[in-house]
């Protein structure tokens, strides 16, 4: 009763309060009008599942989220090192820069761009996930096979993306560039690389969730017993959906930590690009 | 014609020369265990290439697989990989269809209320760096639980991951008309609605198509998982699954090939509604 009443109110003064927010100007306004709405959500979650008894193995209430976060957080350590630190990052890193040192590569034959990048194209409208089961067939149970789906995941975007970046420059600046009678490495290094880094950030970033996907999604096809995909698939059979949704919570602050610590960066290297100009 | 397919062809042709060189090369210690005492390396090498349950199964290994799963059984069995593909295909399509729906209004109410715009953006894009695809096998257990099973929790974690580059997409093609644009509109004394339906959403279109590609891959990729953790009996990724299981390799390439070729189709069929717009519309979108 108490909850239904709560959950009016909510629904009452939680759009009103949005919608006055929202009508202020400046950067105050700006960000707490989306903090009000995420916590508007959460809040609606607690009264639900609280007040109006929703079983937890159907879904648990956020409070009980944070004190399985708590009570697991030694396992959830263990699966972050196995499936963050020793899968997901290596995999990362190796297929982004193999696939920039392919556009590289590529940036000297014509023939061969005209080849490869309709294949590229091919390769990114497959669904690639479902290479994990031969990863795992050929580099075994460990963490292995999970960083070569990785690596496999974040090549061909990064290809695409640094080829493109790589393009971009425009005729003239690379006239200047041959005018001032600088050679080939000089106007890569200094005109057509520092030109292209936005493109690369952008992959960068784009690669960085797909390769949590891949890294976790690698591991329902057999790990060692560990691992957040593992812990994931298991505790869901045990119909402990409170530990789960404390990996799914580790998953979202993993994605968007490094997604945001990715944006500083681009920001810090790509300061001269129009986009961050005032 | 011929400057565009020769570098093409080249590329594909020495991708397959490095296929068959990688399968002779992965297979070699199967082969070798696997045939007989008195086996001349020439029979060991030819044998590389025709293994049950190949490491790496040739290119050709991989298409009589495919041929034989498509045309030699009856649709309707569960050894076909027509059922397989029409099982995910239509998971993914339910889910593009909820998709549309869900980022069109969305979109449609990001654009013209302010207050929408500034509380939901920042969580559309915080979305996508949440790992659905991971947590897919729980959103299926759970719709198992609380009474939804077959098709509907697939098409639901297809939806989730392919509302977001048609809600982003349409914001944009909705805002895309300029002030000059939007300015003549209101000389015209047209009424919001008027506004929306004659220049707003006509000019979004342009924008809908490009994203309507990427979702319908990412809806297929979302079915495919989907089918992962329930241990479902037809689809592609329970193909994918129990041939990992069985050590199937063949099953796994052949459902591999059929979700690009499916990827590849829906990829064709959005064009082809561009094409038909284009047309309808005097040859512009």
């Amino acid at each position: 009763m108490s909850a239904g009443v709560a959950l009016l109110l909510l629904a009452i003064f939680g759009p009103l309060g949005l919608a006055l927010l929202s009508r202020g100007e400046g950067w105050a306004a700006r960000v707490a009008t989306p903090l009000l709405f995420g916590a508007m959500v959460l809040a609606a979650w607690q009264i639900v599942c609280v007040g109006f008894g929703v079983p937890s193995i159907l879904l648990p209430a956020p409070s009980q989220i944070v004190v399985a976060f708590g009570t697991h957080l030694s396992t959830l350590g263990v699966d972050f090192v196995q499936t963050v630190l020793r899968a997901v990052l290596p995999g990362w890193a190796i297929g982004s820069a193999a696939g920039l040192l392919a556009a590289l590569l590529l940036d000297r034959s014509a023939f061969l761009r005209r080849g490869v990048l309709p294949l590229g194209s091919l390769v990114s409208a497959m669904p690639v996930v479902g290479i994990a089961p031969i990863m795992v067939m050929w580099f075994g149970f460990d963490w292995q096979s999970k960083a070569a789906v990785v690596v496999v995941m974040t090549f061909f975007p990064m290809l695409v993306n640094a080829l493109a970046g790589l393009e971009s420059t425009g005729a003239m600046e690379r006239d200047l560039m041959r005018s001032y009678g600088a050679r080939d490495w000089q106007t890569m290094l200094k005109l057509r690389l520092p030109n292209a880094l936005p493109f690369v950030f952008t992959a960068l970033k784009l690669n960085s969730t797909l390769a949590l996907i891949g890294g976790i999604v690698a591991e329902f096809f057999g790990t060692p017993i560990v691992g957040m995909g593992f812990r994931i698939s298991t505790e869901v059979a045990r119909m402990n959906l409170d530990v789960v949704w404390a990996e799914i919570v580790m998953a979202a602050l993993v994605g968007s930590l490094s997604f945001a610590a990715l944006a500083l960066i681009e920001r810090a290297v790509t300061f001269w690009h129009p986009s961050f100009r005032e | 014609m011929i400057r565009r397919a020769a570098p093409l062809l080249s590329v594909f042709a020495l991708l397959l020369v490095v296929w068959y060189v990688a399968a002779v090369w992965l297979n070699l210690d199967l082969a070798r265990t696997l045939a007989d005492d008195d086996a001349t390396p020439r029979q060991i090498w030819l044998a590389t290439l025709a293994q049950d349950r190949p490491l790496l199964p040739a290119p050709h290994q991989i298409i009589v697989e495919m041929w034989t799963s498509i045309f030699d059984h009856p649709v309707t069995s569960a050894k076909s990989l027509v059922l397989h593909a029409a099982v995910t295909a239509y998971a993914a399509a339910l889910g593009l269809a909820i998709a549309l729906v869900l980022g069109i209004v969305l979109a449609v109410g990001i654009v013209h209320v302010r207050t929408l715009d500034r509380s939901l953006m920042l969580w559309i894009i915080a979305s996508q760096t949440v790992p659905i695809l991971a947590i897919a096998p729980m959103v299926v257990v759970v719709l198992g639980n609380a009474g939804l099973t077959g098709v509907l929790p697939k098409a639901l974690i297809a939806g989730y991951l392919s509302f977001f580059p048609i809600a982003t997409g349409m914001v944009k093609g909705l805002r895309s008309p300029d002030p000059m644009q939007r300015d003549l509109m209101r000389t015209y004394s047209a009424s919001g609605v008027q506004v929306f339906a004659r220049l707003r959403w006509p000019a979004s279109m342009a924008f809908l198509f490009p994203a309507l590609k990427v979702a319908a891959t990412l809806a297929l990729v979302g079915a495919i998982v989907a089918e992962l953790p329930t241990g479902a009996q037809a689809g592609l990724g329970a193909r994918l699954l129990s041939g990992s299981y069985y050590g199937q390799t063949l099953q796994i390439w052949a459902a591999l090939f059929m979700a690009s070729l499916l990827a590849l189709l829906a990829v064709a069929l959005v064009d082809l509604l561009q094409l038909g717009l284009v047309r309808q519309r005097g040859g512009r979108l």
